[in-house]
Protein backbone atom coordinates (compact mmCIF):
# COMPACT_ATOMS: atom_id res chain seq x y z
CA UNK A 1 0.00 0.00 0.00
CA UNK A 2 1.32 3.65 -1.05
CA UNK A 3 2.88 5.83 1.94
CA UNK A 4 2.02 9.56 2.57
CA UNK A 5 4.51 12.14 3.15
CA UNK A 6 3.99 11.77 7.11
CA UNK A 7 4.20 7.92 6.95
CA UNK A 8 7.64 7.69 4.96
CA UNK A 9 9.12 9.88 7.40
CA UNK A 10 8.63 8.21 10.73
CA UNK A 11 8.73 5.03 8.99
CA UNK A 12 12.29 5.89 8.58
CA UNK A 13 12.42 7.47 12.11
CA UNK A 14 11.50 4.07 13.91
CA UNK A 15 13.15 1.87 11.72
CA UNK A 16 10.51 -0.10 9.74
CA UNK A 17 7.12 0.28 7.65
CA UNK A 18 4.36 2.30 9.63
CA UNK A 19 0.90 3.31 8.13
CA UNK A 20 -1.81 5.75 9.89
CA UNK A 21 -2.75 4.86 13.34
CA UNK A 22 0.20 3.05 14.51
CA UNK A 23 2.48 4.06 17.40
CA UNK A 24 5.94 4.24 17.04
CA UNK A 25 8.48 5.13 19.56
CA UNK A 26 10.71 7.41 17.03
CA UNK A 27 14.14 8.58 16.35
CA UNK A 28 13.99 12.55 16.69
CA UNK A 29 16.44 14.57 14.32
CA UNK A 30 16.02 18.12 16.61
CA UNK A 31 14.58 19.63 19.92
CA UNK A 32 14.26 22.87 20.49
CA UNK A 33 12.39 24.65 23.92
CA UNK A 34 11.95 29.03 24.42
CA UNK A 35 11.88 30.53 27.41
CA UNK A 36 8.35 29.54 28.22
CA UNK A 37 8.44 26.28 28.04
CA UNK A 38 12.55 25.14 28.19
CA UNK A 39 13.02 25.77 32.04
CA UNK A 40 10.14 23.26 32.66
CA UNK A 41 11.44 21.01 31.18
CA UNK A 42 15.18 21.45 32.22
CA UNK A 43 13.42 20.70 35.45
CA UNK A 44 11.26 17.40 34.34
CA UNK A 45 14.69 16.31 32.49
CA UNK A 46 16.47 16.34 36.27
CA UNK A 47 13.31 14.36 37.58
CA UNK A 48 14.09 11.89 35.23
CA UNK A 49 17.17 11.05 36.34
CA UNK A 50 18.73 12.75 32.75
CA UNK A 51 22.43 13.70 33.28
CA UNK A 52 23.18 14.45 29.68
CA UNK A 53 21.10 15.17 26.66
CA UNK A 54 21.51 12.64 24.16
CA UNK A 55 23.35 15.12 21.65
CA UNK A 56 23.85 18.46 22.38
CA UNK A 57 24.25 19.74 18.74
CA UNK A 58 20.69 18.57 18.51
CA UNK A 59 19.56 20.76 21.15
CA UNK A 60 18.24 24.06 20.40
CA UNK A 61 17.51 26.53 23.55
CA UNK A 62 15.70 29.87 22.22
CA UNK A 63 15.18 32.76 24.48
CA UNK A 64 12.63 34.81 22.40
CA UNK A 65 9.39 34.56 24.50
CA UNK A 66 10.62 37.68 27.15
CA UNK A 67 13.60 39.14 25.38
CA UNK A 68 15.49 41.59 26.88
CA UNK A 69 13.97 40.05 30.44
CA UNK A 70 11.52 42.19 31.71
CA UNK A 71 11.58 41.17 35.21
CA UNK A 72 13.71 39.52 37.34
CA UNK A 73 11.61 36.30 37.64
CA UNK A 74 12.12 35.96 34.05
CA UNK A 75 15.78 36.85 34.28
CA UNK A 76 16.10 34.13 36.71
CA UNK A 77 14.47 31.81 34.03
CA UNK A 78 16.69 32.50 31.32
CA UNK A 79 19.55 32.63 33.55
CA UNK A 80 18.70 28.61 34.16
CA UNK A 81 18.67 28.19 30.31
CA UNK A 82 22.11 29.67 29.83
CA UNK A 83 23.98 27.44 32.12
CA UNK A 84 22.62 24.53 30.90
CA UNK A 85 23.39 25.23 27.36
CA UNK A 86 26.53 25.99 28.46
CA UNK A 87 27.08 23.40 30.53
CA UNK A 88 25.92 20.88 28.07
CA UNK A 89 27.45 22.86 24.71
CA UNK A 90 23.85 23.09 23.49
CA UNK A 91 22.99 25.60 20.88
CA UNK A 92 21.70 28.95 22.31
CA UNK A 93 19.46 31.53 20.78
CA UNK A 94 19.80 34.27 23.12
CA UNK A 95 18.33 37.91 23.36
CA UNK A 96 18.16 39.32 20.01
CA UNK A 97 18.91 36.02 18.06
CA UNK A 98 15.04 36.14 16.71
CA UNK A 99 11.86 33.78 17.53
CA UNK A 100 12.59 30.40 17.66
CA UNK A 101 11.11 29.01 14.74
CA UNK A 102 12.59 31.88 12.31
CA UNK A 103 16.17 30.60 14.06
CA UNK A 104 15.20 27.60 13.20
CA UNK A 105 14.95 27.29 9.59
CA UNK A 106 17.62 29.18 9.40
CA UNK A 107 19.98 26.50 10.99
CA UNK A 108 20.31 24.86 8.36
CA UNK A 109 20.26 21.78 10.37
CA UNK A 110 16.05 21.14 9.77
CA UNK A 111 15.54 20.01 6.52
CA UNK A 112 13.19 17.70 4.46
CA UNK A 113 12.76 13.84 6.17
CA UNK A 114 13.97 15.09 10.07
CA UNK A 115 11.50 14.51 12.85
CA UNK A 116 11.41 17.86 14.76
CA UNK A 117 9.87 17.81 18.35
CA UNK A 118 9.57 21.81 19.55
CA UNK A 119 7.98 22.80 23.06
CA UNK A 120 6.42 25.51 20.66
CA UNK A 121 3.15 24.61 19.04
CA UNK A 122 3.85 26.28 16.37
CA UNK A 123 6.83 23.82 15.51
CA UNK A 124 4.95 22.33 12.72
CA UNK A 125 6.69 25.62 10.80
CA UNK A 126 9.36 23.16 9.68
CA UNK A 127 6.63 21.67 7.61
CA UNK A 128 7.47 23.86 4.87
CA UNK A 129 10.97 21.93 4.78
CA UNK A 130 9.37 18.71 4.38
CA UNK A 131 10.05 17.97 8.20
CA UNK A 132 7.70 15.93 10.25
CA UNK A 133 8.04 18.79 13.24
CA UNK A 134 5.36 18.64 15.78
CA UNK A 135 4.93 20.54 19.16
CA UNK A 136 5.26 19.34 22.04
CA UNK A 137 4.93 19.81 26.33
CA UNK A 138 7.91 20.25 28.77
CA UNK A 139 7.72 16.83 30.05
CA UNK A 140 7.69 14.89 26.17
CA UNK A 141 11.07 17.41 25.55
CA UNK A 142 12.45 16.62 28.50
CA UNK A 143 11.73 12.42 27.71
CA UNK A 144 13.09 13.48 24.09
CA UNK A 145 16.44 15.33 25.55
CA UNK A 146 17.52 12.60 27.60
CA UNK A 147 16.86 9.59 24.73
CA UNK A 148 16.75 10.98 21.34
CA UNK A 149 13.66 9.98 20.72
CA UNK A 150 9.73 10.17 21.20
CA UNK A 151 6.53 7.94 21.00
CA UNK A 152 3.99 9.26 17.97
CA UNK A 153 0.83 7.84 16.53
CA UNK A 154 1.31 7.89 13.01
CA UNK A 155 -1.21 10.42 11.73
CA UNK A 156 -3.93 10.14 8.94
CA UNK A 157 -3.17 12.75 6.15
CA UNK A 158 -5.83 15.47 4.86
CA UNK A 159 -4.30 16.28 1.54
CA UNK A 160 -5.23 20.12 0.87
CA UNK A 161 -5.17 21.04 -3.05
CA UNK A 162 -4.86 24.91 -3.25
CA UNK A 163 -5.14 26.02 -6.77
CA UNK A 164 -3.76 29.67 -7.81
CA UNK A 165 -2.43 32.10 -8.35
CA UNK A 166 -3.79 33.98 -5.71
CA UNK A 167 -4.32 37.66 -6.65
CA UNK A 168 -2.46 40.42 -6.42
CA UNK A 169 -2.44 42.27 -3.35
CA UNK A 170 -3.18 38.47 -1.37
CA UNK A 171 -0.67 36.84 0.38
CA UNK A 172 0.07 33.32 2.16
CA UNK A 173 -1.38 34.36 5.11
CA UNK A 174 -4.90 35.17 3.53
CA UNK A 175 -4.34 31.84 1.69
CA UNK A 176 -3.71 30.04 5.38
CA UNK A 177 -6.86 32.56 6.92
CA UNK A 178 -9.46 31.49 4.36
CA UNK A 179 -8.15 27.55 5.02
CA UNK A 180 -8.88 27.83 8.74
CA UNK A 181 -11.81 29.50 8.27
CA UNK A 182 -13.18 26.35 6.23
CA UNK A 183 -11.36 24.18 8.40
CA UNK A 184 -12.25 25.43 11.68
CA UNK A 185 -10.31 25.59 14.66
CA UNK A 186 -10.50 21.47 15.05
CA UNK A 187 -11.12 20.79 11.62
CA UNK A 188 -7.60 18.91 11.51
CA UNK A 189 -7.10 17.53 14.83
CA UNK A 190 -5.08 14.75 15.20
CA UNK A 191 -4.00 14.71 11.73
CA UNK A 192 -1.24 15.40 9.34
CA UNK A 193 -2.19 18.06 6.81
CA UNK A 194 -0.06 17.80 3.17
CA UNK A 195 -0.43 21.16 1.55
CA UNK A 196 -0.16 21.09 -2.08
CA UNK A 197 -1.02 22.57 -5.61
CA UNK A 198 -0.35 25.54 -7.90
CA UNK A 199 -0.95 28.28 -4.78
CA UNK A 200 1.54 26.30 -2.48
CA UNK A 201 4.12 25.71 -5.05
CA UNK A 202 4.26 29.61 -6.29
CA UNK A 203 4.67 30.94 -2.66
CA UNK A 204 8.43 31.75 -1.61
CA UNK A 205 9.91 29.66 1.18
CA UNK A 206 9.39 32.64 3.26
CA UNK A 207 5.56 32.56 2.27
CA UNK A 208 5.40 28.61 2.80
CA UNK A 209 6.86 28.73 6.32
CA UNK A 210 3.34 31.22 6.97
CA UNK A 211 1.15 28.30 5.53
CA UNK A 212 2.81 25.67 7.62
CA UNK A 213 2.91 27.55 10.57
CA UNK A 214 -0.74 28.14 11.18
CA UNK A 215 -1.64 24.25 10.76
CA UNK A 216 -1.66 24.31 14.57
CA UNK A 217 -4.54 26.97 14.37
CA UNK A 218 -7.31 24.01 12.46
CA UNK A 219 -5.71 21.19 15.53
CA UNK A 220 -3.19 19.57 12.91
CA UNK A 221 0.14 17.63 14.00
CA UNK A 222 1.66 18.56 11.16
CA UNK A 223 2.02 21.08 8.02
CA UNK A 224 3.25 19.20 5.14
CA UNK A 225 4.86 20.21 1.85
CA UNK A 226 6.57 18.84 -0.93
CA UNK A 227 10.34 19.44 -1.71
CA UNK A 228 10.84 21.34 -4.50
CA UNK A 229 13.82 23.54 -6.21
CA UNK A 230 12.90 26.82 -3.89
CA UNK A 231 13.12 23.87 -0.75
CA UNK A 232 17.06 23.15 -1.62
CA UNK A 233 17.70 26.75 -2.58
CA UNK A 234 16.66 27.99 0.85
CA UNK A 235 18.83 25.38 2.50
CA UNK A 236 22.05 26.07 0.06
CA UNK A 237 21.56 29.93 1.10
CA UNK A 238 21.42 28.47 4.83
CA UNK A 239 24.33 25.81 5.14
CA UNK A 240 21.79 22.76 4.70
CA UNK A 241 23.11 19.79 5.60
CA UNK A 242 22.70 16.42 3.65
CA UNK A 243 18.93 15.33 3.65
CA UNK A 244 16.79 12.80 2.17
CA UNK A 245 13.26 14.20 0.45
CA UNK A 246 10.25 11.92 0.61
CA UNK A 247 7.01 12.67 -1.35
CA UNK A 248 3.82 10.37 -0.77
CA UNK A 249 2.89 7.80 -2.95
CA UNK A 250 0.10 7.87 -6.10
CA UNK A 251 -1.75 5.37 -3.99
CA UNK A 252 -0.94 6.71 -1.10
CA UNK A 253 -4.18 6.62 1.61
CA UNK A 254 -5.67 10.27 3.05
CA UNK A 255 -8.32 10.90 5.32
CA UNK A 256 -9.73 13.05 2.62
CA UNK A 257 -9.08 15.08 0.12
CA UNK A 258 -10.27 18.96 -0.24
CA UNK A 259 -9.46 21.35 -2.54
CA UNK A 260 -9.86 25.11 -3.13
CA UNK A 261 -9.90 27.70 -5.56
CA UNK A 262 -8.14 30.48 -4.39
CA UNK A 263 -8.03 32.59 -7.26
CA UNK A 264 -10.39 35.28 -6.28
CA UNK A 265 -10.56 35.46 -2.96
CA UNK A 266 -10.00 38.77 -1.10
CA UNK A 267 -7.49 39.71 1.79
CA UNK A 268 -8.66 37.45 4.70
CA UNK A 269 -9.11 38.96 8.63
CA UNK A 270 -9.57 36.52 11.56
CA UNK A 271 -11.73 38.01 13.67
CA UNK A 272 -11.93 38.27 17.84
CA UNK A 273 -11.56 36.11 19.65
CA UNK A 274 -11.14 33.12 17.63
CA UNK A 275 -8.84 32.46 14.31
CA UNK A 276 -11.20 30.43 12.55
CA UNK A 277 -13.98 33.83 13.01
CA UNK A 278 -12.27 34.74 9.05
CA UNK A 279 -13.97 37.23 6.81
CA UNK A 280 -12.92 38.91 3.63
CA UNK A 281 -11.52 42.53 4.23
CA UNK A 282 -14.36 43.51 2.66
CA UNK A 283 -16.26 42.77 5.78
CA UNK A 284 -14.27 44.25 8.51
CA UNK A 285 -13.17 47.12 6.97
CA UNK A 286 -13.51 50.46 8.56
CA UNK A 287 -12.86 49.19 12.36
CA UNK A 288 -11.02 51.66 14.23
CA UNK A 289 -7.45 50.51 15.09
CA UNK A 290 -5.35 51.72 18.36
CA UNK A 291 -2.39 49.63 17.56
CA UNK A 292 -0.68 47.58 14.69
CA UNK A 293 1.66 44.79 14.94
CA UNK A 294 4.28 43.43 12.37
CA UNK A 295 6.22 40.30 13.01
CA UNK A 296 5.91 36.27 15.08
CA UNK A 297 7.20 33.36 13.49
CA UNK A 298 4.37 33.55 10.99
CA UNK A 299 4.57 37.15 9.64
CA UNK A 300 7.98 38.78 10.15
CA UNK A 301 9.92 37.62 7.83
CA UNK A 302 11.96 39.92 4.99
CA UNK A 303 9.17 39.75 2.35
CA UNK A 304 6.68 40.74 5.36
CA UNK A 305 8.49 43.70 6.23
CA UNK A 306 9.29 44.18 2.52
CA UNK A 307 5.90 44.67 1.65
CA UNK A 308 5.05 46.79 4.62
CA UNK A 309 8.15 49.00 4.00
CA UNK A 310 6.03 49.41 0.47
CA UNK A 311 2.71 50.17 1.62
CA UNK A 312 4.37 52.78 3.64
CA UNK A 313 7.06 54.40 1.81
CA UNK A 314 6.78 58.09 2.30
CA UNK A 315 3.25 57.62 3.88
CA UNK A 316 2.46 58.41 8.01
CA UNK A 317 0.80 56.10 10.20
CA UNK A 318 -2.32 57.74 11.92
CA UNK A 319 -1.96 59.98 14.46
CA UNK A 320 -3.95 58.03 17.06
CA UNK A 321 -1.84 54.42 16.23
CA UNK A 322 1.08 52.78 17.23
CA UNK A 323 2.96 50.69 15.18
CA UNK A 324 5.03 47.87 16.34
CA UNK A 325 7.57 45.84 14.39
CA UNK A 326 9.42 42.98 15.56
CA UNK A 327 11.74 41.72 12.52
CA UNK A 328 11.87 37.44 13.21
CA UNK A 329 15.17 37.28 13.56
CA UNK A 330 18.84 38.87 14.28
CA UNK A 331 19.57 37.67 10.30
CA UNK A 332 16.04 39.34 8.94
CA UNK A 333 16.78 42.51 11.14
CA UNK A 334 20.01 43.15 9.70
CA UNK A 335 19.07 42.58 5.80
CA UNK A 336 16.01 44.91 6.25
CA UNK A 337 18.13 47.56 7.55
CA UNK A 338 20.78 47.35 4.72
CA UNK A 339 17.65 47.35 2.17
CA UNK A 340 16.94 50.26 4.09
CA UNK A 341 13.15 48.75 5.07
CA UNK A 342 14.07 49.46 8.51
CA UNK A 343 14.46 53.34 7.62
CA UNK A 344 11.11 53.48 5.70
CA UNK A 345 9.06 51.95 8.37
CA UNK A 346 10.85 54.33 11.16
CA UNK A 347 10.44 57.23 9.10
CA UNK A 348 6.45 56.08 8.70
CA UNK A 349 6.66 55.87 12.78
CA UNK A 350 6.86 52.60 13.34
CA UNK A 351 8.29 51.48 16.70
CA UNK A 352 11.17 48.49 16.06
CA UNK A 353 11.54 46.41 18.82
CA UNK A 354 14.03 42.97 19.19
CA UNK A 355 13.28 40.20 17.38
CA UNK A 356 11.45 38.14 19.62
CA UNK A 357 7.39 37.13 21.00
CA UNK A 358 6.89 39.17 23.08
CA UNK A 359 3.96 41.62 21.79
CA UNK A 360 2.41 38.30 20.47
CA UNK A 361 1.99 36.31 23.74
CA UNK A 362 1.72 39.57 25.57
CA UNK A 363 4.91 39.10 27.63
CA UNK A 364 6.06 42.75 26.62
CA UNK A 365 6.80 45.32 24.30
CA UNK A 366 3.02 46.36 23.06
CA UNK A 367 0.36 45.18 25.95
CA UNK A 368 -2.85 46.90 24.47
CA UNK A 369 -4.83 48.86 26.78
CA UNK A 370 -8.83 47.82 28.19
CA UNK A 371 -10.48 48.44 25.05
CA UNK A 372 -8.40 49.26 22.17
CA UNK A 373 -8.20 47.23 19.18
CA UNK A 374 -4.90 46.07 17.97
CA UNK A 375 -4.56 44.42 14.61
CA UNK A 376 -1.55 41.93 13.96
CA UNK A 377 0.35 39.64 11.36
CA UNK A 378 0.49 37.09 14.38
CA UNK A 379 -1.58 33.89 14.27
CA UNK A 380 -3.86 34.22 17.45
CA UNK A 381 -6.27 36.31 18.25
CA UNK A 382 -7.61 34.62 21.52
CA UNK A 383 -8.99 37.02 24.56
CA UNK A 384 -6.12 37.92 26.75
CA UNK A 385 -2.98 36.72 23.86
CA UNK A 386 -1.38 40.27 24.40
CA UNK A 387 -2.20 40.59 27.83
CA UNK A 388 -4.78 42.39 28.19
CA UNK A 389 -8.33 40.19 27.90
CA UNK A 390 -10.13 43.70 27.43
CA UNK A 391 -8.21 44.25 24.07
CA UNK A 392 -9.57 43.16 20.47
CA UNK A 393 -7.11 41.49 17.97
CA UNK A 394 -7.57 41.03 14.43
CA UNK A 395 -5.39 39.00 12.59
CA UNK A 396 -4.32 40.03 9.13
CA UNK A 397 -1.53 39.88 6.19
CA UNK A 398 1.54 42.26 6.76
CA UNK A 399 0.20 44.29 3.93
CA UNK A 400 -3.09 44.52 5.31
CA UNK A 401 -1.63 45.95 8.47
CA UNK A 402 0.63 48.41 7.01
CA UNK A 403 -2.43 49.56 5.13
CA UNK A 404 -4.56 49.63 8.19
CA UNK A 405 -1.64 51.44 10.07
CA UNK A 406 -2.22 54.30 7.76
CA UNK A 407 -5.67 54.69 7.26
CA UNK A 408 -6.35 54.35 11.32
CA UNK A 409 -8.79 51.71 10.76
CA UNK A 410 -8.91 48.02 9.44
CA UNK A 411 -7.58 48.52 5.36
CA UNK A 412 -8.39 46.64 2.07
CA UNK A 413 -4.53 46.89 0.81
CA UNK A 414 -4.66 46.43 -2.30
CA UNK A 415 -5.21 49.94 -3.65
CA UNK A 416 -1.90 50.50 -1.54
CA UNK A 417 -0.18 48.06 -3.76
CA UNK A 418 -0.87 49.57 -6.94
CA UNK B 1 -7.43 3.83 39.74
CA UNK B 2 -9.39 5.12 42.04
CA UNK B 3 -13.33 6.57 41.41
CA UNK B 4 -13.06 10.70 41.46
CA UNK B 5 -16.48 12.73 43.04
CA UNK B 6 -17.02 16.11 42.45
CA UNK B 7 -19.03 19.35 40.84
CA UNK B 8 -19.07 20.10 37.74
CA UNK B 9 -17.91 23.17 36.73
CA UNK B 10 -18.98 23.71 32.83
CA UNK B 11 -17.19 25.46 29.93
CA UNK B 12 -18.01 25.97 26.58
CA UNK B 13 -16.35 24.79 22.81
CA UNK B 14 -12.49 25.59 21.94
CA UNK B 15 -11.35 26.45 25.32
CA UNK B 16 -7.59 27.15 24.63
CA UNK B 17 -4.42 27.23 26.55
CA UNK B 18 -4.20 31.09 27.17
CA UNK B 19 -7.62 30.89 28.69
CA UNK B 20 -6.24 28.25 30.76
CA UNK B 21 -3.59 30.22 31.92
CA UNK B 22 -2.47 33.43 30.19
CA UNK B 23 0.73 34.00 28.16
CA UNK B 24 1.08 37.20 30.64
CA UNK B 25 1.53 34.99 33.77
CA UNK B 26 3.09 31.42 32.47
CA UNK B 27 6.68 33.13 31.50
CA UNK B 28 7.11 33.90 34.74
CA UNK B 29 7.78 31.37 37.39
CA UNK B 30 7.88 27.88 37.76
CA UNK B 31 5.52 27.87 40.74
CA UNK B 32 2.47 26.36 39.74
CA UNK B 33 0.54 26.82 42.87
CA UNK B 34 1.09 30.65 42.24
CA UNK B 35 0.02 30.14 38.60
CA UNK B 36 -2.79 27.85 39.36
CA UNK B 37 -4.55 31.14 41.00
CA UNK B 38 -4.79 32.45 37.54
CA UNK B 39 -6.55 29.35 36.01
CA UNK B 40 -9.48 30.26 33.53
CA UNK B 41 -8.96 34.13 34.88
CA UNK B 42 -10.10 35.60 31.40
CA UNK B 43 -13.30 33.97 31.35
CA UNK B 44 -14.37 34.02 35.08
CA UNK B 45 -12.11 35.95 37.14
CA UNK B 46 -13.72 34.22 40.83
CA UNK B 47 -13.19 30.40 39.16
CA UNK B 48 -9.63 29.68 41.41
CA UNK B 49 -12.26 30.77 44.21
CA UNK B 50 -14.93 28.69 42.97
CA UNK B 51 -13.71 25.46 43.44
CA UNK B 52 -13.52 22.45 45.90
CA UNK B 53 -11.00 19.86 45.90
CA UNK B 54 -12.11 17.07 43.23
CA UNK B 55 -14.35 19.12 41.76
CA UNK B 56 -14.37 18.67 37.53
CA UNK B 57 -13.88 21.23 34.59
CA UNK B 58 -16.71 19.74 31.87
CA UNK B 59 -16.09 21.33 28.11
CA UNK B 60 -17.52 20.79 24.46
CA UNK B 61 -15.11 20.58 21.64
CA UNK B 62 -10.95 20.92 21.59
CA UNK B 63 -10.74 21.80 25.38
CA UNK B 64 -7.06 22.66 25.35
CA UNK B 65 -6.45 24.15 21.97
CA UNK B 66 -3.82 26.38 21.57
CA UNK B 67 -0.34 26.54 22.97
CA UNK B 68 1.91 23.63 23.49
CA UNK B 69 2.30 24.90 27.27
CA UNK B 70 1.81 22.30 30.07
CA UNK B 71 1.76 24.75 32.34
CA UNK B 72 -1.66 24.48 31.58
CA UNK B 73 -2.66 20.93 32.37
CA UNK B 74 -0.18 21.94 34.97
CA UNK B 75 -2.21 24.56 37.04
CA UNK B 76 -5.41 22.69 36.52
CA UNK B 77 -3.97 19.77 38.57
CA UNK B 78 -2.63 22.25 41.29
CA UNK B 79 -6.06 24.01 41.11
CA UNK B 80 -7.29 20.78 42.81
CA UNK B 81 -9.90 19.52 39.98
CA UNK B 82 -9.91 16.43 39.80
CA UNK B 83 -10.60 15.56 36.01
CA UNK B 84 -11.06 17.48 32.76
CA UNK B 85 -14.51 16.29 31.04
CA UNK B 86 -14.82 17.37 27.80
CA UNK B 87 -16.34 15.85 23.72
CA UNK B 88 -12.65 15.81 22.05
CA UNK B 89 -9.20 17.40 23.43
CA UNK B 90 -6.48 19.65 21.23
CA UNK B 91 -3.49 16.71 20.42
CA UNK B 92 -0.66 18.69 22.26
CA UNK B 93 -3.12 19.32 25.89
CA UNK B 94 -3.97 15.61 25.73
CA UNK B 95 -0.21 14.41 25.84
CA UNK B 96 0.74 16.56 27.91
CA UNK B 97 -2.35 15.93 30.48
CA UNK B 98 -1.57 12.44 30.56
CA UNK B 99 2.35 12.70 30.94
CA UNK B 100 1.70 15.09 34.03
CA UNK B 101 -0.75 12.50 35.71
CA UNK B 102 -3.96 14.71 35.26
CA UNK B 103 -6.95 12.68 34.14
CA UNK B 104 -8.56 13.73 31.08
CA UNK B 105 -12.33 12.18 30.15
CA UNK B 106 -13.25 12.31 26.35
CA UNK B 107 -17.40 11.67 26.66
CA UNK B 108 -20.81 13.21 25.53
CA UNK B 109 -20.57 16.16 28.40
CA UNK B 110 -23.90 17.63 26.50
CA UNK B 111 -25.43 15.21 29.68
CA UNK B 112 -23.97 17.52 31.59
CA UNK B 113 -24.76 20.68 33.48
CA UNK B 114 -23.19 23.38 35.73
CA UNK B 115 -23.19 21.73 39.59
CA UNK B 116 -24.35 18.60 38.68
CA UNK B 117 -22.10 15.68 41.08
CA UNK B 118 -20.02 13.12 38.98
CA UNK B 119 -18.82 10.29 40.08
CA UNK B 120 -15.69 9.30 37.33
CA UNK B 121 -14.71 5.87 37.04
CA UNK B 122 -11.66 5.42 34.51
CA UNK B 123 -11.25 1.94 35.66
CA UNK B 124 -15.10 1.19 34.43
CA UNK B 125 -14.80 3.77 31.69
CA UNK B 126 -17.95 5.63 32.37
CA UNK B 127 -19.29 8.73 33.87
CA UNK B 128 -22.10 8.65 36.48
CA UNK B 129 -24.17 12.07 36.76
CA UNK B 130 -25.29 11.55 40.15
CA UNK B 131 -27.65 14.67 39.68
CA UNK B 132 -29.60 13.81 36.69
CA UNK B 133 -28.82 9.74 37.32
CA UNK B 134 -27.23 8.85 33.67
CA UNK B 135 -24.23 6.69 33.04
CA UNK B 136 -22.07 8.48 30.48
CA UNK B 137 -19.67 5.92 28.58
CA UNK B 138 -16.04 7.21 28.34
CA UNK B 139 -13.74 6.78 25.40
CA UNK B 140 -11.48 4.49 26.25
CA UNK B 141 -7.16 5.70 25.99
CA UNK B 142 -4.78 4.27 23.53
CA UNK B 143 -3.24 1.25 25.67
CA UNK B 144 -0.23 3.51 25.73
CA UNK B 145 -1.42 6.36 27.06
CA UNK B 146 -3.05 3.82 29.78
CA UNK B 147 0.48 2.33 30.55
CA UNK B 148 1.87 6.13 30.88
CA UNK B 149 -1.15 7.40 32.90
CA UNK B 150 -0.52 3.90 35.42
CA UNK B 151 3.05 4.29 36.08
CA UNK B 152 2.14 8.02 37.22
CA UNK B 153 3.14 10.20 33.89
CA UNK B 154 5.67 10.05 31.72
CA UNK B 155 8.15 10.90 34.77
CA UNK B 156 7.67 7.89 36.44
CA UNK B 157 8.01 6.04 33.69
CA UNK B 158 11.30 7.45 32.67
CA UNK B 159 12.14 6.62 36.77
CA UNK B 160 10.71 3.03 36.65
CA UNK B 161 12.28 2.31 33.01
CA UNK B 162 14.88 4.28 32.77
CA UNK B 163 13.39 5.58 28.90
CA UNK B 164 10.46 4.44 26.88
CA UNK B 165 9.09 1.47 27.54
CA UNK B 166 6.12 1.10 25.22
CA UNK B 167 7.14 -1.73 22.19
CA UNK B 168 4.74 -4.09 22.31
CA UNK B 169 1.68 -2.20 24.48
Amino acid sequence: MGQTIAEKILSQAAGRQVQAGEIVVARVDQVMAQDGTAPLAIQVFRQMGGKNPFDPKRVNLVIDHSAPSPTESISNLHKMMREFAWEHGCHLYDVGDGVCHQVMVESGRVGPGCVVVGADSHTCTYGALGAFATGVGSTDLAAALISGRLWFKVPETIKVVCHGPLPPGVFAKDLILYLIGRFTADGATYKAVEYTGSAIKELSMEGRFTVANMAVEMGAKVGLMEVDEKTWEWLREHGGGEFTAFSSDPDAVYAKVVEFDLTSISPQVACPHRVDNVSPVEKVAGTKIDQAFIGTCTNGRLEDLRVAAQILAGRKIHPRVRLVVAPASRKVYLQAMREGILATLVEAGAAVVTPGCGPCVGTHNGVPADGEVVVSTANRNFKGRMGNAKAEIYLASPATVAASAIAGEITDPRPFLK
Amino acid sequence: MQVLRGRAHKFGDDINTDYIISGKYKFKTLDMDELARHVMEDLDPDFYHKIRPGDFIVAGWNFGCGSSREQAPLVIKHARIGAVLAKSFARIFFRNAINTGLPVVECDTDQIEAGDELEVDLARGVVENLTKGVSIPIKPLPPVMLRILEDGGLIAHFQKHGGFKLEGV
